[in-house]
């Protein structure tokens, strides 16, 4: 492989190709029905106080 | 009884040939070392005898089993104690060179203080051992919370801290004696290396066992940056490290690699120790800490998801930046300048999660120091990875490079960032870790606020001054066509802003030192009388009714 | 898209999966960045003129690497035109294609060192290293003096050529087993030195730290500084350089 090869894949079917996954990711992240599964992983830290109080 | 005598056993046989290695060694570096393990397995053997368990023994077990109902926190209070220590020390070297920078004279001619052995001495004391006891400590503490598992395998976890120091011990010895590699923050050689390698797989397999063992279904997000730390810090301290020993009982070592390829690799290595070690690992304790302090949840757990993928794919790339215009690759060079630009995006996003979790609640930055100082170290995060994106560019590179605009980015990204970040942590850590109700004194911990933030204001002004002065007057052409300053001309010009910097370490230090007085009385029990930080203003004689007055009329 | 969400609520839950997520995560960049350096031909230009270190300039850069240089002086010219102009060509990276680690540096409190050789005496070297401030007044540098009281260590060249061949740096055999005593030659007047300077061409045989009695780590270091960058002909090179 060559230099100039690599080079045109990254411009091209790379690029392109890291693109569609960052987006999918973010679709995934943003899909409507995880908000909830989200709040409560992001106050599963406080749960401790509530046992003890 | 058996496994008592087998451990005694294997520490004797450690600190034997610890001894004969001392005697054989090729170097004296090599045989203080040597001295050193000795002496560290020599303690580890006195300790295990007088501390068995021999009651326990008679009855047939090792011993007694520790309480389950509790979590295991001991190595958090002695990480917590080694934090500070080693940030003072850390930070007091630092101070050292800034000052040696100014007068010369206190390299005291003297082989083991020189400045080129004590810089990587502070560097190592600060990023290594200040900020990497509090990630191992901070982790230990936040693991357990969030997965509600004990640590998995306490004897290990304490393995993990005493071999940490070791590591420590034996890297700042080394640099004082000339034991070092000069790639700049990998500096121990092989055997050091070695040994670093195995404390960090120990210490994975704590963290990674006590995920395991949680009682908890979800991964907290802080964990996952705890992990990707834990995990790329192996893989560039192994790649990174690979070396070849000139004997294996002597200090000196041949890098696996050399000149572009090392370049290359040892930039990987350094800018991911920048984004593992000091990013990913304190933004784990950020996504604990912060929501903790402010007591509601993370401004968006979907962000942070995002924030985590994004940060860990990009940093890995950003390493060239460090090699702009050097004999590597151009596209490498282009490769890095287009990721670390990017890389801008994930930071802030970082930045804006963090400060917008005390969405709501402001008002806590002016009623609760250690909130302020967390919103300190989101600001300069956030300052430091703007500043960073702009600096890998090539065209400000160009000007930026090899000069102490570089020192005055890393500073206001560690002083600011890590030291703060860290500072709040402990600060919410030591009642809690010593069972106390409240710290010493909360205004002690503005006091400390605003000598660091004063600190490193002069520090970064003072660093961008002489950075860019440094680069404008190496690249001066006058009217004749020539350079219009000899080089020396230009480190004569730095002085002032040498002093400043210098001055800015100082207070800086200085609000540590308030930090360690706090923590020491806190730790004693002690309770300073103070004004509260706040108080709603309440006037008596006016809450009352208006009488005796008659009432506005009403209108028509 | 059902699908895809259960598989990653999975991930999060499952601490190997999220582990192995974010190593390949992470092996990415440096696979794709640093792994083609090793193979794409254009990395190294060959260049007429390298060859290994002298095992005296080798000690010499030793010494180089424990007092840590590099935390003030880089050695890599970049090519701007006042960097060319002050410093000297600049740097290829076949120059540095033996230097295990590289001493590149990323920061210049002193100035760049990538050309220094053959720019001053030997003297003012040893005078600059005793006492920077005797020559160069606004110098902050420290103060080497311990250089000259301190013997060189020789005898154990062998072992280090070796473990320099062990990780690509081309050594004779007969290089090797001659290390001990070309160490001791190259700084020694008096020595028969033909078949030094035919293993090493251009190597500087004299005495550099101005006494001729002892050989002392300030001949090595002296050594070193003085063929940094002279390897490389650029003068009869000029014709295949490209300006980026």
């Amino acid at each position: 492989m060559i230099y100039e090869e690599l080079r045109h894949f990254a411009d091209s079917y790379g690029l392109l190709f890291l693109a569609l996954i960052f987006l999918s990711f973010i679709g995934w992240t943003f899909r409507p029905g995880s908000r909830e599964k989200h709040e409560e992983a992001a106050n599963m830290i406080f749960e401790e106080d509530q046992d003890d109080g | 009884m058996d496994t008592l005598l087998l451990r005694v056993g294997g520490w004797l046989a450690i600190v034997f040939f610890a001894f004969i290695a001392m005697v054989l060694a090729a170097d004296t570096g090599f045989a203080v070392h040597m001295a050193i393990i000795a002496m560290a397995a020599g303690i580890t053997l006195w300790v295990t005898i007088n501390k068995a368990d021999y009651a326990a023994i008679g009855r047939g077990i090792l011993k007694a089993p520790a309480d389950p109902g509790i979590y295991d926190d001991d190595p958090i209070r002695w990480g917590v104690i080694a934090t500070i220590f080693w940030g003072i020390a850390g930070m007091a070297v630092g101070l050292i060179i800034a000052l040696q920078l100014a007068f010369p004279v206190l390299n005291l001619n003297n082989e083991f203080t020189t400045f080129g052995r004590l810089r990587p001495l502070h560097t190592s004391a600060v990023i290594f051992a200040f900020g990497g006891n509090a990630l191992i400590a901070t982790s230990y503490y936040v693991v357990q919370r969030t997965c509600r598992a004990r640590l998995a395998f306490p004897g290990l976890a304490r393995f993990v801290f005493w071999g940490y120091q070791l590591f420590i011990v034996l890297a700042a010895t080394g640099y004082l004696m000339g034991v070092t590699q000069s790639k700049e923050y990998a500096e121990p050689e092989w055997y050091v290396d070695l040994w670093l390698t195995i404390v960090w797989l120990c210490y994975a397999a704590v963290f990674i066992g006590t995920v395991v063992r949680r009682s908890e279904p979800h991964i907290y997000v802080a964990n996952w940056f705890y992990l990707s730390f834990i995990l790329t810090i192996a893989m560039l301290h192994v790649v990174n490290g690979l070396s070849m020993p000139v004997s294996l009982l002597g200090s000196k070592s041949y890098a696996a690699f050399a000149g572009v390829q090392d370049a290359l690799t040892q930039w990987w290595y350094g800018h991911n120790a920048v984004g593992f070690f000091l990013t990913a690992g304190f933004l784990a304790m950020m996504y604990y800490f912060v929501p903790k302090q402010a007591e509601r949840p993370v401004y968006s757990y979907r962000l942070s998801i995002i924030h985590f993928w994004s940060l860990i794919f990009l940093y890995i790339w950003a390493g060239p930046h460090h090699l702009h215009y050097t004999a590597l690759p151009d596209w490498a060079q282009t490769l890095g300048m287009v990721f670390s630009v990017v890389l801008w995006m994930p930071s802030w996003g970082g930045m804006i999660n963090g400060l917008m979790t005390l969405n709501g609640a402001w008002d806590k930055i002016r009623t609760d120091p250690i909130i302020r100082m967390m919103v300190l170290a989101l600001a300069f995060y956030g300052m430091s990875t703007f500043e960073g994106p702009m600096m890998s560019i090539k065209a400000v590179n160009s000007l930026s490079h090899y000069t102490d605009w570089t020192v005055g980015h890393v500073h206001s990204g560690a002083l600011g960032w890590n030291g703060m970040i860290t500072f709040a942590c402990l600060y919410y850590l030591v009642p809690r870790l010593w069972g106390k109700e409240r710290l010493y004194s909360l205004r002690m911990v503005n006091w400390h606020f605003w000598l660091s933030t004063l600190g490193i204001v002069l520090y970064a002004a003072s660093m961008w001054v002489a950075g860019i002065m440094q680069g404008l007057m190496w690249r001066e052409y006058g009217d004749d066509g020539y350079l219009v300053y000899a080089f020396s001309e230009v480190v004569s010009a730095m002085l002032p802003m040498y002093l400043i910097r210098a001055a800015g370490g100082l207070l800086y230090l200085a609000g540590a030192l308030v930090l360690v007085y706090n923590v020491w009385m806190t730790i004693a029990g002690k309770q300073r009388e103070e004004k509260p930080m706040t108080e709603t203003p309440h006037n008596e004689d006016l809450d009352k009714p208006i009488v005796g007055k008659p009432a506005i009329a009403p209108a028509e | 898209m059902s699908g895809f969400a259960e598989k990653h609520k999975k991930l999060e839950r499952n601490v190997t999966l999220l582990g192995a997520a974010a190593f390949v995560t992470v092996a990415i960049g440096g696979i794709v960045e640093i792994a083609p350096l090793f193979w794409i031909d254009n990395t190294i230009e060959e260049v007429e003129g390298m060859r290994p270190y002298t095992p005296l300039e080798l000690a010499g850069r030793n010494i180089y690497i424990r007092e840590g240089c590099y935390s003030c002086h880089s050695q890599m010219v970049r090519p701007f035109r006042d960097e060319v102009e002050r410093y000297g060509h600049y740097s290829l990276a076949a120059e540095s294609m033996y230097d295990h680690p590289f001493q590149w540096g990323s920061k210049r409190t002193g100035p760049d060192l990538a050309r220094v050789g053959g720019r001053y005496s030997d003297e003012w070297h040893v005078q600059h290293l005793i006492d920077p401030r005797s020559v160069v007044p606004e110098s902050i540098m420290p103060p080497y003096a311990f250089l000259a009281d301190k013997d060189l260590k020789t005898g154990d060249m062998v072992k280090h050529l070796t473990a320099q061949r062990r990780v690509g740096v081309p050594y004779t055999e007969e290089a090797i087993a001659a290390a001990n005593e070309d160490l001791v030659a190259q700084a020694d007047p008096e020595a028969v030195t033909t078949d030094l300077v035919e293993r090493y061409p251009k190597a500087q045989v004299r005495d550099f730290d101005g006494d001729p009695d002892r050989l002392t780590e300030m001949d090595a270091l002296v050594a070193y500084l003085q063929m940094i960058g002279t390897l490389v002909d650029f003068e009869a090179g000029e014709a295949q350089e490209q300006p980026r």
